[in-house]
């Protein structure tokens, strides 16, 4: 017997110690691999501490080995559920740097796909979200609308996890043919899915009991804590990034910035849903001002040729190699751009040394900041509750990791 | 019901009387200069955005001053992260801080300067709780060491990781692979 490891030997513990446990990182609702040393007493969380990095990959450091056309496709799995949002926010910081002017019909499309995507990650959140307290069905429900912003993705990008549909000065290609009347059919059918979202869990007592009064976090706090996005709005604080400081054209759409007095579970909830609603409203603006157009920036030192004037002349030709082989200068500096990502502010800090790889790359990844905040969220509740809080924060461990 | 949406619409135009881009960064500088003269000329302006450049003992007097300052009023720390400069070059390290104002809706870069040799910063977590994690990964990637910090760890690397991996002298792919057993 003595020669067991002192972990192993059998103590009398009293019951009423407190406990500490390990919850994750192979936990269904830590929504990737997050590890949580909970301190407990009873069922009663004393002290909650995330333990994060199992997803880390390098990616700050891989930016700088890349040119930057080729880090696109770094931010693509950052955020998995927001891929477009991470591209805007990579190429505005690199277009900032270099001064470039983005036609009309290339922003209008970059608002209507970031909306749709805005979508497509928040369902993923109510699936998982709903998912993790009990109610499976509304998680069918939700994939099922999720599919068919995944098919518009994939039909005007190719991708539909990793579009990197968004470049430095433009988009990578036009929208096929017919894509407005595709979007236009998802769009009719989608208040009565939200709908039927509703009728499944904003009425229901177990869901309510749930998630009212559960994980209250005060105004104050919230920005004291950094939170951003419908973390931050559900505390009351009208702040979005799309209306504080506008880009892409965002000041010339007509949305509200929902927010909710609650500051609890149930408040996130339902900020969430109503953004879906907002986003909905901006899909079909965008809709109705997509005018045709050029797509690309008119730098032909930055933006890849078309396919047919590549061939054709010799320039163009010339540029295209250039870009391939060397990519392009960036004018020395450095910029912060944050963007409103669906989850939050998503603010990419961009260094350049003139060269044609940046020096520095750093995000700011909402769920990072949001996460930060857990253990005062936690703290006081029961460990089931646990569960529903990181749900309402909607984390995404691929962008905390990086 | 619509001329309630009108009057909420109008009272958040009102709320919101400087949306960042119409604001042209001049007038924040000049209020920068003039609720902190001791700054100088160090103010710099590029790229639409401000950039202050701070002795690293002014660093926590300066936060706190700008938090709740008249008219600054930077009570956000959107976002706080380091930069190697490379091996060669004297200050090597810059830590950058990114207030950023829920009221008034502007944006400023502070930037403290280190050296090589002396990487140490005053923390920044007792103004804004948010900086605490920032000022790990900071700490985790780059070593700068962020002095009075209530949990100093490792965040994103194993605890018994050796090196800075965000450091240009790092190499890409590390010094040895890395065994988790």
């Amino acid at each position: 017997m003595s020669s067991l490891p002192p972990q192993f030997e059998i103590v009398d513990r009293p019951l009423d110690t407190q406990m500490t446990i390990s919850m994750g990182p192979q936990h269904p609702s830590t929504h990737g691999v997050l590890r949580l040393e909970l301190v407990l007493d009873g069922e009663m969380v004393v002290k909650a501490t995330p333990d994060i990095g199992y997803l880390h990959t390098g990616m700050e450091k891989l930016f700088e080995y890349k040119k930057y056309q080729q880090g696109i496709v770094i931010t693509d799995r950052m955020d998995y559920l927001n891929p477009l949002g991470n591209n805007l926010a990579y190429v505005m910081a690199a277009e900032k740097l270099l001064a470039l002017e983005i036609p009309e019909r290339a922003q209008v499309i970059r608002v209507l796909m970031c909306e749709l995507q805005r979508i497509a990650s928040h369902l993923v959140w109510l699936g998982t979200h709903a998912l993790d307290i009990g109610a499976m069905t509304v998680f069918f429900y939700c994939f099922r609308e999720r599919e068919k912003i995944l098919n518009l993705i994939e039909a005007a990008s190719g991708g539909r996890l990793t579009p990197s549909y968004f470049r430095i000065g433009g988009l990578m290609m036009d929208l096929p043919s017919g894509f407005e009347r595709r979007v236009k059919q998802f769009i009719d059918g989608f208040l009565s899915s939200l709908a039927e979202f509703h009728t499944l869990l904003s009425g229901n007592r177990i869901f309510q009991n749930r998630t009212k009064g559960i994980g209250y976090i005060s105004a104050e706090d919230a920005i004291d804590w950094g939170l951003s996005g419908p973390c931050l709005r559900g505390s009351g604080v009208a702040l979005d990034i799309r209306r504080a400081n506008p880009y892409t054209g965002y000041e010339n759409y007509d949305f509200e910035v929902p927010t909710e007095e609650g500051g609890d579970v149930w408040a996130r909830y339902m900020v969430r849903m109503r953004e879906m609603e907002e986003s909905h409203k901006i899909v079909v603006q965008a809709l109705a001002r997509l005018q045709p157009g050029p797509i690309k920036a008119d730098a032909p030192h930055v933006v890849l040729p078309d396919r047919e004037a590549m061939k054709t002349h010799m320039d163009a030709l010339i540029h295209h190699f250039l870009i391939v082989t060397e990519g392009f200068r960036v004018p020395a500096g450095e910029v912060y751009h944050a963007i409103e990502g669906s989850k939050g502010e998503l603010g990419v800090y961009m260094k350049s040394d003139g060269g044609p790889k940046p020096s520095r790359v750093h995000v700011r990844g909402p769920s990072f900041v949001n996460l930060s905040a857990l253990p005062q969220l936690a703290e006081g509740e029961m460990v089931a509750d646990v569960v529903a809080i990181i749900g309402s924060l909607d984390i995404v461990l691929g962008e905390i990791d990086r | 019901m619509s001329n309630g949406v009108e009057n909420k619409q109008g009272a958040e135009e009102q709320a919101e009387p400087t949306p960042s881009n119409a604001v042209t960064p001049s007038p924040l500088v000049t209020a920068l200069q003039h609720a902190y003269p001791e700054w100088g000329g160090e103010v710099t302006e590029a790229f639409g955005e401000v950039t202050v450049v701070v002795p690293r003992e002014k660093i926590v007097e300066i936060c706190r001053f700008l938090k709740t300052a008249p008219g600054l009023e930077f009570n956000f720390l959107s976002d706080l992260c380091g930069a190697d400069r490379g091996p060669e070059e004297e200050p090597r390290f810059e830590v950058n801080y990114h207030l950023f104002s829920t009221t008034r809706h502007h944006r400023l870069r502070l930037k403290v300067l280190l050296n090589d040799n002396d990487t140490h910063v005053p923390t920044v977590s007792f103004i804004w709780r948010t900086a605490n994690w920032h000022e790990r990964e900071t700490f985790d990637l780059l070593g700068v060491i962020f002095d009075g910090h209530p949990d100093l760890r490792r965040i994103l690397l194993p605890d018994d990781w050796q090196g800075h991996a965000l450091r240009k002298d790092f190499p890409l792919r590390g010094y040895e692979p890395y065994s988790l057993t």
